[in-house]
């Protein structure tokens, strides 16, 4: 559980920053017709996705773990 | 292997490539038809090679449950063919989609359109005819005859009956090649997009449907002992 913690930090740690330099040079995700902007909404949607079949995979291993 | 977790953090980066890159990626500029949309090519065509995937190894579990019967092959058999008929109906939804925008309606009943339902619906009628059976060596062994049939069926149903007619998707009566693409049409960028996206969203499938084989599986354990 400990290390779901530290990824969670560091994924934060990681948007903060890319928040923070994105307001810095704001020309970035406004450049190529904001389509940077889709990007961002995409990846954050298939991430979660992600975080969620991992979740289960860990809920799964954990009865098959106690059924043995 | 299926509790092993470098396929499902390869599946992450080729998805997180594909869903960076599919948008970034530069495009060739042809006649102001397809514009944009050709993107969708990294995200429409994907499903139904991920269909075709799960389907196979579906249908492979459905022989080896007939060779020889036992409650495994039966949840792989099945579990595969569930999340290929979600690929699949994914598939028809984003390419109606596609359609509204690229031939002006949802649905033209084109061929391609028309197949690619019919082979869905055969699917379909699989959990249907397994859902109205008590007996489990019943259900399981009728089952896989029918997966059987259900996966010789997507041969005419999408290889086969759409070039054979016009058709407005790629590869209808008159163009040559693949119904999804022609593989040398396919602009070099575009191609290293393509692939990893394919095999990206296919190890997506493979992923969510081991997690509901060892759910099924120890579902199976706790109610016969």
């Amino acid at each position: 559980m400990d290390s779901v913690k530290k990824i969670a930090a560091m994924l934060a740690m990681c948007f903060v920053t890319v928040a923070a330099s994105a307001q810095e040079n704001s020309d970035v995700m406004r450049s190529n017709g904001k389509i940077y902007v889709v990007v961002a909404v995409v990846v954050t949607i298939v991430i979660g996705l992600f975080l969620y079949l991992m979740n289960l995979d860990r809920k799964i291993s954990k009865i098959e773990r106690n059924q043995k | 292997m299926i509790r092993h977790s470098w396929w499902k953090i390869l599946a992450f980066i080729l998805l997180m490539y594909t869903c960076t890159m599919g948008f970034l990626v530069e495009i060739p500029k042809l006649d102001g038809r397809l514009q944009e949309t050709i993107r969708n090519l990294f995200f429409h065509v994907p499903m139904w090679f991920g269909m075709m995937t799960l389907f196979i190894v579906s249908v492979v579990y459905a022989v080896i449950y007939l060779n020889k019967p036992g409650s495994k092959a039966d949840i792989y058999s099945v579990e595969y063919a569930r999340t290929g008929t979600i690929f699949g109906s994914l598939g028809l939804i984003t390419g109606a989609i596609w359609a509204n925008y690229q031939w002006g309606a949802f649905w033209s009943s084109d061929p391609k359109q028309n197949g690619a339902l019919i082979a869905v619906l055969i699917y379909f009628a699989y959990f249907v005819l397994r859902g109205s059976m008590n007996d489990d060596e019943k259900k399981a062994r009728i089952g896989a005859v029918y997966n059987i049939f259900a996966f010789f069926m997507l041969f005419p149903t999408i290889w086969i009956l759409p070039r054979l007619a016009e058709s407005l998707h790629p590869g209808g009566q008159g163009s040559e090649g693949n119904p999804g693409l022609n593989g040398g049409d396919l602009a070099p960028s575009m191609r290293l997009v393509f692939w990893p996206s394919v095999i990206g969203w296919t190890l997506l499938g493979v992923w969510i449907t081991t997690l509901r084989i060892r759910f099924r599986t120890l579902q199976n354990k706790l109610m016969h002992g």
